[in-house]
């Protein structure tokens, strides 16, 4: 035996251990995956040896060669061994690599239950703890449900050491196994009360986090946690508490006004950065939760901000980030407070972070108003210029111009200043978003009519300086704003002080080095200046100017004649035919500038987002009327119908249109409004700007004069800053004006009112411009745009006739309801919402019995004959389903011979006897006799059973009568749903499903029925009989459901009375599909 | 009566519970500046697979993130807090209510206790002894919560499970810490 000990020492001394591993594999980086496979080739050697000592080594090093990504599951058994060694040395070594290596899916776990128990209950408290430390990393729902007791009992250990350790670990024992908490619970809210702080953090941390998950259940604890909160020392419980309660409030709305009140306490004093976070957060939670019912919050926000601007101005970066990150959270609802603070959030944007200026940036957005846009945007605009790197650089182009443009331009007082920045960002080298930039200005000059001239001259000087723009290739992104000067300067050429000069800038030889699309425009908006030079010089006696502009047209149209791009071509080839024709009427003096121009005539209008309502219905027209007369609903009743419709399946007979009114009408409703939101051409408005533009009084004020000699004639960019200036004298002017309004009207009233001298408010702001489209009335729907109409609009009494619709609608509706519970009751014997009738008629009884279902679907039927399908799948065979098809006879006359074929696919087959063809046909065994029906088994072979499928197929047979006998066919389509493969298997054990589902191998997804009105158990029988699912458990207000694939996925829905379902599957795509059926079944119903 | 209800609340609670269950602290990494993993601690049950993917990704963008940079970044679902300690960069996942300056915490109380263990930890401490690095992580958080916050009980609790480790281990130890401290730089001023 001594023998043996020494033995085994000198063994060992030869062994490497951990350190000489660490070291070797640092010695071998270049061959390192050779040298760890001859160390795993030692290591197993070792293993094989009786001695624990060196089995603990070769542990170890198992151990760090798991941390590099080896894959050491084969050596679970030895970890086992080592972890049962009495000796702590070992024992501690075992246990850590248990932790380490083991999961759920590890088999040996269940040999460890006992060893498990005996170290728990080991008088030596680190044996006691390794094990709790162990179990926490490895517990699985059969060791939780073992040991749950034992660890109870742990919780009231003499040691403060070990209750602490145990108290922790109940939680993770409650998450694997749940029904352990309701006999652990009193236990543990004892604890709270321990006397070693260590414990009672330990409690309020299990507490705290089961109570996050579910509040509801813990609001009697509220008091208990309020004592601790104002008594406790300890940051870490304070934070923990604090989340706590930042989950209740939602729940107990008095709770918050009581919690105000300490927390502010709290951020007053504490010095711990964590805990004035974890304070500031809580009470913005709090007063978001109850903003209504508060009318004292202003001071607790106030300091809320103060602490934030404290935060944000350390020089610490990750309070600065965070601080930012909690004023976007107060910006929300209290925007005021936060905008005092604007100075420190630009400050942040020359921050050397980029995390903490985006988050600035996000802020801005929210910040800016009437008053401070133009100051915020320059400050941007310099950071631009500043900015390196291409993609922060680009953030800030396009936060610009979100700012700007967010609702509707509701900040813009002067758009002329917002060209001038819109044409200073086009100077941007390599930003990718040209094209943002050529939309805005799009926009702006179409919807703001009193921009039009300015716009004009600006774009006129960028296409005279399009070189700037297009000289390098590497700023190609930006090109596209010559698409929209382009298309500007054509479209409004009126207000163009020398459209000659731009005509020639748009037909330079360089133009044809621009993309296709620009290159189209250009030409095609070439004419349309050609157009308005025509009209400038008719009349004149010297025609000279305007024969000289046809030859420039004609000497310069070429180039693009023979653009590749086909639109280029197209228009340019048109074009030059139509100058060349004009030249030749030019030299015969015939005036021709009236019919050119008429080639552009019209203007431009936007549309109004309700315009639609008020294009007068014509006369005779009635919307609510039947196009085609509905099938009506006596029809299927009183008119006993011919063989055709005799049998057919109840789905079918029940006509739809009594849900087209409603719900039809909601869903068309619904479908308009996207596609009025996805239509570029559709401007919507939002209700807030609407009420800047109702705002009384904004039309009586002037437009701003500006100095034309000043920014008009500035060559190459213009400058936006200077509109900064003139808004300011601007708003000083009205300002004074105001004042003097205000003294008149004082003089007038006396000295009864003081008037306030408050600072301007948001509404006292006018806009120098207005975006024209926005007000509520169309200013002129011209004639082009609705062809149909008059161009005189008679305005409908627009709410009073949708009331109108609505009261009518509802009689309607109220109708058809009753109609339809009469059909419900004559179709009763065969209905498959039989259940609706009774929820119709008031309460529902539990123990009401199902309506009678079926599930088999119509395949395909005529006059001879019909067949219903039902798709069944089993657990023996992955990849096969069986089909049952019911044939009847409806014929007077003898069916035989019948042949049943289907199209395979790639997917699916019909599986044929040995020997016959890929495309044969299977006869079906048996003749059908009149009247008569049968049934035949199809089987099927699948691979993928993720998507549903559908199949063609016919069947042939030969009707035989007396007198003679005739060929027949029908074709069918067999649908695979994805629920046919799923096969009922009951789970009986809760704890078999709490422990899939905690895997963490299963996706998740959900799904919301609507509108269904049917008891709960009738839900759950259908999802049960017509999806294959069986209840798992079952309490009041929900269940849990399981079914299971033929190719062994699992899948588990949680079904809420509210008719949500939550679903789980280890295969998203046929989770998708099925909950997708589900759908579809209810929406039958 | 009042009972049955009881009850009923309480197995909806569980059900709805299980059905998503989470934990605070998800995973706990250390690595180096090179990008190799020195440790790694997780919190909840992840295949190897799935925990290598996550590994990787994490130790690019963190390892990719400038030094003047703030310690937190959204990632995936969850929030990430990162601090680097001379060569090694500690790294923990937490979720989306949870406090990232107390994670900070968390992460410069750990490497406190590494430093008063070893004595000015550096990085090869944790290499060549990283089964004691991962016992004190784990005398510090259980299933990724604190457990302990006072430095001395931790350290007390650790130095008793050594001292009942077998005394030919400790000198073996003594050793290879000694000539890490020939090799190692110190790590325990945070930079």
């Amino acid at each position: 035996m001594a023998l043996k000990i020494v033995k085994g020492s000198i063994d060992r001394m030869f062994d490497k251990n951990l350190q000489d591993l660490v070291r070797g594999i640092r010695n071998h980086k270049e061959d390192e995956a050779k040298y760890i496979s001859t160390c795993i080739d030692e290591i197993k050697q070792e293993l094989k040896q009786d001695n624990i000592a060196v089995k603990a080594n070769a542990v170890c090093k198992l151990t760090y060669l798991q941390m590099l990504g080896y894959d050491v599951s084969w050596a679970a058994f030895n970890i086992v061994e080592v972890m049962s060694s009495s000796k702590f040395t070992y024992k501690r070594i075992g246990y850590l690599a248990a932790s380490q290596c083991f999961h759920e899916g590890t088999d040996v776990i269940m040999l460890t239950t006992n060893q498990i128990r005996k170290d728990l209950s080991s008088p030596h408290q680190y044996d006691t703890g390794v094990a709790l430390t162990g179990l926490s990393c490895f517990v699985t729902p059969d060791l939780a449900r073992d040991l749950a007791n034992d660890i109870m009992t742990l919780m009231s250990h003499t040691k403060p050491y070990i209750r602490k350790k145990a108290v922790l670990i109940m939680y993770k024992v409650f998450l694997k196994y749940p029904e352990s908490l309701r006999p652990a619970f009193p236990r543990l809210k004892e604890k709270l009360e321990d006397p070693d702080p260590g414990v009672q953090s330990a409690a309020v941390n299990v507490i705290c986090e089961l109570a996050r998950r579910n509040p509801k259940n813990y609001l009697s604890l509220a008091p208990l946690f309020f004592k601790l909160m104002t008594s406790s020392t300890n940051n870490w419980v304070l934070i923990k508490i604090i989340k706590l309660f930042g989950a209740l409030t939602p729940l107990e709305p008095r709770l918050g006004k009581k919690l105000i009140e300490p927390l502010t306490n709290l951020i007053h004093s504490t010095s711990a950065m964590s805990l004035l976070y974890e304070c500031v957060n809580t009470v913005i939670a709090v007063l978001i939760s109850l903003s209504s019912g508060m009318p004292n919050h202003s001071a607790s926000i106030q300091l809320c901000v103060q602490k934030l601007r404290i935060l944000i101005e350390d020089s610490d970066q990750n309070l600065k980030y965070l601080g930012l990150l909690a004023m976007s959270k107060i910006l929300k609802t209290h925007p005021k407070s936060v905008q005092s603070h604007k100075d420190l959030i630009l400050q942040c944007l020359d921050d050397k972070d980029e995390s903490i200026r985006l988050r600035a940036l996000d802020l801005l957005y929210g910040m800016v108003s009437k008053k401070n846009l133009m100051e915020i945007v320059k400050k941007l605009m310099l950071h631009v210029d500043k900015a390196e790197g291409t993609t922060y650089r680009d953030e800030l182009l396009t936060k610009i111009i979100d700012i700007c443009s967010q609702s509707n331009y509701q900040y813009i007082t002067n758009f002329e200043w917002y060209i001038s920045i819109l044409v200073e960002l086009t100077r941007l080298e390599g930003t990718r978003h040209g094209h943002l930039i050529a939309s805005q200005m799009l926009d702006v000059a179409i919807r703001v009519k009193a921009i039009r001239g300015f716009a004009v001259a600006q774009m006129a000087t960028l296409l005279d300086n399009a070189h700037l723009l297009t000289g390098n290739t590497q700023r190609n992104g930006i090109c596209e704003v010559l698409y929209a000067a382009a298309w500007i300067c054509g479209e409004f050429s009126e207000h163009l002080e020398d459209p000659m000069q731009t005509l020639e800038a748009m037909l330079r030889p360089k133009v044809a080095t621009l993309p296709g699309h620009i290159q189209a425009v250009y030409v095609q908006n070439a004419a349309k200046l050609f157009a308005t030079v025509l009209r400038k010089h008719e009349g004149e006696t010297d025609s000279h100017a305007a024969q000289e502009t046809s030859q420039l047209l004609i000497d310069r149209l070429p180039l693009f004649v023979q653009s590749a791009n086909l639109e280029v071509q197209e228009r340019a080839s048109c074009i030059l035919q139509l100058v060349k024709y004009i030249q030749k009427l030019q030299q015969k003096k015939v005036e021709v500038a009236e019919e050119v121009t008429a080639l552009f005539a019209g203007e431009l209008n936007p549309v109004a987002p309700k315009a639609q309502k008020k294009v007068p219905v014509p006369e005779g027209l009635d919307l609510d009327a039947w196009i085609n007369k509905p099938p009506s609903e006596s029809e299927s009743e009183d008119e006993k119908p011919k063989a055709v419709f005799a049998k057919e399946e109840p789905k079918h007979s029940r006509s739809r249109h009594t849900e087209v009114d409603e719900k039809e009408l909601a869903r068309r409703r619904e479908a308009r409004k996207r596609e009025q939101a996805n239509n570029p051409f559709y401007i919507k408005a939002s209700p807030s700007s609407q009420k800047v533009y109702d705002a009384p009084g904004v039309e009586h004020i002037p437009v701003v004069q500006i100095d034309l000699s000043v920014p008009l004639k500035v060559p190459g960019m213009p400058m936006s800053d200077q509109y900064l200036k003139l808004e300011e004298e601007r708003r000083q002017k009205e300002k004074a004006e105001r004042k003097k309004e205000k003294k008149k009207k004082r003089e007038k009233r006396g000295k009864e009112r003081k008037a306030d001298s408050g600072p301007e408010s948001e509404e006292d702001i006018a806009p120098a411009h207005q975006v024209d489209i926005v007000t509520e009335e169309m200013p002129e729907v011209s004639s082009c745009y609705f062809g149909v109409i008059k161009p005189t609009v008679h305005w409908f009494p627009v709410q009073k006739s949708s009331k109108h619709k609505k009261k009518k609608q509802k009689k309607e509706k109220e109708e058809k309801e009753k109609k339809k519970k009469k059909r419900h009751h004559h179709h009763h014997h065969h209905s498959n919402a039989g259940g609706e009738d009774s929820v119709q008629n008031g309460t529902v009884e539990e123990e009401e019995p199902l309506p009678p279902m079926s599930n088999y679907f119509l395949l395909a039927e005529n006059s001879y004959i019909k067949m219903v399908y039902d798709i069944q799948g089993n657990h023996q065979d992955e990849s096969k389903v069986v089909v049952s098809v019911i044939f009847e006879n409806k014929s007077d006359s003898f069916l035989k011979s019948m042949e049943f074929n289907v199209l395979d696919s790639l997917n699916s087959k019909l599986q044929r006897p040995e020997g016959a063809g890929a495309h044969d046909s299977l006869t079906v065994p048996f003749q059908l006799p009149p009247g008569i029906s049968n049934e035949a088994h199809f089987v099927f072979s699948v691979q993928s059973i993720v998507m549903p499928q559908k199949l063609k197929g016919t069947l042939t047979f030969i009707v035989k009568s007396d007198e003679s006998s005739t060929h027949e066919k029908l074709d069918f389509k067999l649908h695979f749903t994805c629920t046919s493969y799923l096969i009922t298997t009951p789970c009986y054990l809760y704890d078999a499903y709490a422990k899939l589902l905690e895997s963490g191998d299963l996706k998740g997804s959900s799904l919301r029925l609507e509108g269904i009105n049917m008891p709960f158990h009738h839900l759950l029988a259908r999802i049960c009989f017509h999806h294959h699912f069986s209840v798992v458990e079952r309490i009041d207000s929900c269940a849990s459901m399981y079914s299971r694939s033929i190719q062994g996925h699992h899948v588990c829905l949680l079904v809420k009375t509210t008719v949500s379902i939550d679903a789980k599957c280890d295969e998203p795509s046929l989770l998708g599909n099925v909950l997708d059926e589900i759908k579809q079944t209810f929406s039958k119903c | 009566r009042e009972r049955e209800r009881e009850r009923e609340r309480e197995r909806e609670f569980i059900m709805i519970f299980t059905f998503s269950c989470n934990l605070k602290m998800q995973f706990m990494l250390l690595f180096s500046r090179q990008g190799k993993l020195r440790l790694q601690k997780w919190y909840v049950p992840l295949s190897d697979k799935e925990k290598k993917k996550i590994t990787r990704e994490l130790v690019q963008t963190v390892l990719a993130r400038k030094p003047k940079m703030c310690s937190f970044l959204e990632w995936r679902d969850l929030k990430i807090v990162y601090k680097r300690y001379a060569s090694l960069y500690f790294c923990c996942a937490i979720e989306d209510q949870d406090n990232e300056l107390i994670t900070l915490e968390i992460i410069h109380r750990y490497v406190e206790l590494l430093d008063k263990y070893f004595g000015s930890v550096c990085e090869l401490d944790i290499i060549f002894n990283f089964e004691k690095a991962y016992f004190i992580l784990d005398e510090f958080l259980l299933g990724g919560e604190a457990q302990e916050t006072s430095k001395k009980n931790v350290l007390k609790a650790i130095e008793q499970a050594d001292l009942l480790q077998e005394v030919s281990n400790h000198i073996l130890w003594q050793c290879s810490k000694n000539l890490s401290d020939l090799l190692g730089n110190h790590i325990a001023t945070p930079q």
